[in-house]
């Protein structure tokens, strides 16, 4: 079954006088268990079609069919209503609630579900199985800024799929983080895909954390300008195996270091 | 998402940044501490009115003439007619609501003792004068029942008087001094009463017998007002209905063509009560102001706080929150922030007024319906200053807000 169906969708921003045609026909499907990867440079139109796949805008034109619920022309709070049960996002700054705890912060998406509520119970423990499913080990009462980057997105993953979604759609998850933490993350994504089957739209513009899915779309100028399986694709897990061990953490990290994630 | 969890969450908010949320308080509870005080003040200041129009005795009724129509339509003022007689007062003396009833004549004219003189009014009154106004002597007696059956040439001075014609400190009981060319006993002085409730000096007058007033000194045959005491203060307008009703029966008159007015203390302790009243909105007004540049200071607050978490409001939206939930959750920081202040304040309010009354002694009740209003008057600051920074919030495109730097 198809999670994503896109009908050659557009986007016209206006600015001013003039127009700015960020998507220009695109049509494209997303089946179950695909970990696929967009790219493509700045201004390719990357970016918008990541939006309307996050149901974050709608289309000017076209179809987008989501989970098989056509979405292109509900209400803004309809759309909020699928991004809560539909989608998980992580972004590239984390995006954690500061001076709130790890638990809590998985929690939150939990908190706005329009049906089928869950007790604070039911929600402690699902947060708690997202957080286990992440690898945070027991930093459940950190504070984001006594965790490290790669921690922290870890905690923003456990976020995306504490709802479970149809799919996680991951916007430069790596942008903020240094190569071997990337890597980890990665490895999440890749192990959550192949062992839970989840749906992953990963938005990057480096090749090297593209060819970590199994297909890679290409934009440009608005336009699908390729559309392949990844041929070589990197296992993350290897890789890990691979790398030298981290340093070893004498004393304690220091809270804004992204280095010391590895260390876990 | 459910209001009770919109108010969890608008308390982590708040919590999270413990400084700033005390401080916007601060402002709501000045504001608030400020009303509750002044309101206290200015009620307290009612309340002492009340209670010192009641000491000069409430139960005070006066009677007095209305005005006359002479021959060609030509009318005297207020008290002009010369209708109201002894034989009127004596008619209210057996009212069974009446516990005393004074005559009263008077007329100015000059004392003279030794080489000192002095212009003022000669009051004439009977016995019950003393017992009426709650009126105690300084020196001597009052005269006798005896001295107005025979229109005695005698007088008791007010304090002022017998200040200027014997100087402070002397009792002048039983010297002579002289009233308009004729020699005048005096009886004795009364104690300093003050002014009036109509602004009158009453020390500043000299009280004989009506009979003697009338009959030797003005020569009028007619009373200038009949003061009557009720025989209790609850049952003045009892009274004062019984004495129309005399009244109208002595000079066979109705509604429609009374010849006299009959007027009790309300009316003044009603007049006093509302000046008070106005000088505590006056306060109340002024410490307001305070209230609303609180209101101001969350406002702005606020919005600080919707620019500074910009990417907290875009993450929100972005996992699923409506534009409601966000407006919502503001909406309640802000009331948060305004109802606690002004729970605070309204403590701070009732300690300062309580420090006032027993440490100043200074007249001070803090009246239930202001702490209502003072209630009420935060939570609405709070809705409306909170609702243009918590729309703002609301109307983020979440694409944008997550950019945010």
């Amino acid at each position: 079954m198809s999670v994503i169906i896109a009908k050659d969708l557009t986007k016209i921003y206006r600015m001013g006088d003039h127009e700015v045609r960020a998507l220009r026909g695109v049509s494209l499907a997303v089946e179950e268990g695909e970990f696929v990867a967009v790219t493509g440079p700045s201004g390719s139109g990357k970016s918008t079609f990541m939006h309307i796949a996050g149901c974050l805008d709608r289309p000017t034109s076209g179809q987008y069919v989501l989970d098989g619920k056509d979405v292109s022309k509900v209400s803004k709070d309809e759309l909020s209503r699928v991004r809560n049960e539909r989608i998980g996002f992580v972004f590239q700054g984390f995006n954690l609630l500061s001076r709130t705890s790890a638990l809590d912060n998985v929690e939150l998406p939990m908190l706005y579900r329009h049906k089928d509520k869950f007790r604070a119970a039911e929600r402690h423990k699902r947060a708690l199985g997202a957080l286990d499913a992440v690898g945070l080990g027991s930093r459940y009462h950190h504070m984001p800024n006594q965790l490290s980057g790669g921690q922290q997105q870890r905690v923003a993953i456990a976020r995306a799929l504490v709802n479970e979604p149809s799919m996680i759609l991951a916007d430069e998850p790596t942008g903020n983080l240094d190569t071997r933490t990337s890597i980890e993350v990665m490895g999440i994504f890749q192990r959550l895909n192949r062992e839970q089957g989840i749906t992953i739209l990963l938005i990057t513009h480096e090749m090297d954390i593209a060819e970590y899915g199994t297909r890679l779309i290409r934009f440009r100028d608005g336009r699908v300008v390729a559309d392949q399986p990844v041929l070589h694709r990197r296992n993350a897990a290897d890789e890990l195996a691979a790398l030298p061990p981290p340093e070893p953490d004498v004393i304690s990290p220091p809270a804004e270091t992204t280095t010391a994630g590895a260390a876990h | 998402m459910s209001l009770l969890m919109t108010i969890r969450i608008a308390f982590k908010a708040l919590g999270r940044n413990k400084m700033r949320t005390g401080l916007t308080m601060l402002g709501m509870i000045i504001g608030v501490a400020a009303v509750i005080a002044m309101v206290a003040l200015g009620t307290g200041a009612q309340n002492m009115i009340e209670e010192q129009v009641k000491t000069a005795g409430t139960n005070l009724i006066t009677i007095s003439p209305g005005s006359a129509q002479g021959a060609g339509g030509v009318r005297t003022g207020f008290g002009g007619n010369t209708r109201m007689v002894p034989e009127d007062a004596a008619a209210l003396r057996n009212l069974p609501e009446v516990q005393a009833v004074a005559e009263s004549v008077n007329t100015r004219t000059q004392l003279i003792y030794g080489n000192q003189n002095w212009q003022t009014t000669v009051e004439g009154t009977n016995v019950d004068l003393p017992t009426i106004r709650s009126w105690p002597m300084k020196y001597g007696t009052f005269f006798t029942d005896e001295d107005v059956r025979a229109a005695a040439k005698v007088v008791v001075l007010g304090s002022n008087v017998s200040d200027t014609l014997f100087g402070e400190g002397v009792d002048p009981t039983d010297t002579q001094i002289r009233v308009r060319n004729q020699i005048f006993r005096v009886l004795g002085v009364m104690s300093s009463k003050g002014a009036s409730g109509g602004g009158m000096n009453m020390d500043d007058q000299v009280f004989s017998p009506y009979t003697t007033v009338m009959k030797k000194l003005s020569g009028q045959l007619n009373l200038n007002r009949i003061y009557v005491s009720a025989r209790s203060a609850e049952d003045v307008a009892g009274a004062a209905a019984a004495i129309t009703a005399a009244m109208r029966t002595q000079h066979n008159t109705t509604a429609d063509s009374d010849d006299f007015t009959v007027q009790t203390l309300d009316d003044i302790v009603a007049l006093r009560t509302q000046t008070a009243s106005t000088m505590t909105s006056l306060l109340a007004g002024i410490a307001g102001v305070s209230l609303v540049v609180g209101g101001i200071g969350i406002m702005n607050i606020m919005l600080v706080s919707v620019t500074e978490r910009t990417r907290e409001i875009g993450l929100r939206l972005a996992i699923g929150a409506r534009g409601f939930d966000v407006l919502l959750q503001f909406l309640i920081e802000a009331i948060v922030i305004s109802i606690f202040g002004g729970a605070f304040g309204i403590a701070i309010g009732y300690g300062v007024s309580e420090f006032l009354r027993i440490y100043q002694g200074m007249a001070a009740s803090v009246p239930v319906n202001a702490v209502a209003i003072a209630v009420l008057f935060s939570a609405g600051v709070g809705i409306f200053f909170g609702f243009y920074p918590a729309r703002k919030a609301a109307a983020l495109d979440p694409i944008v807000a997550l950019k945010f730097e």
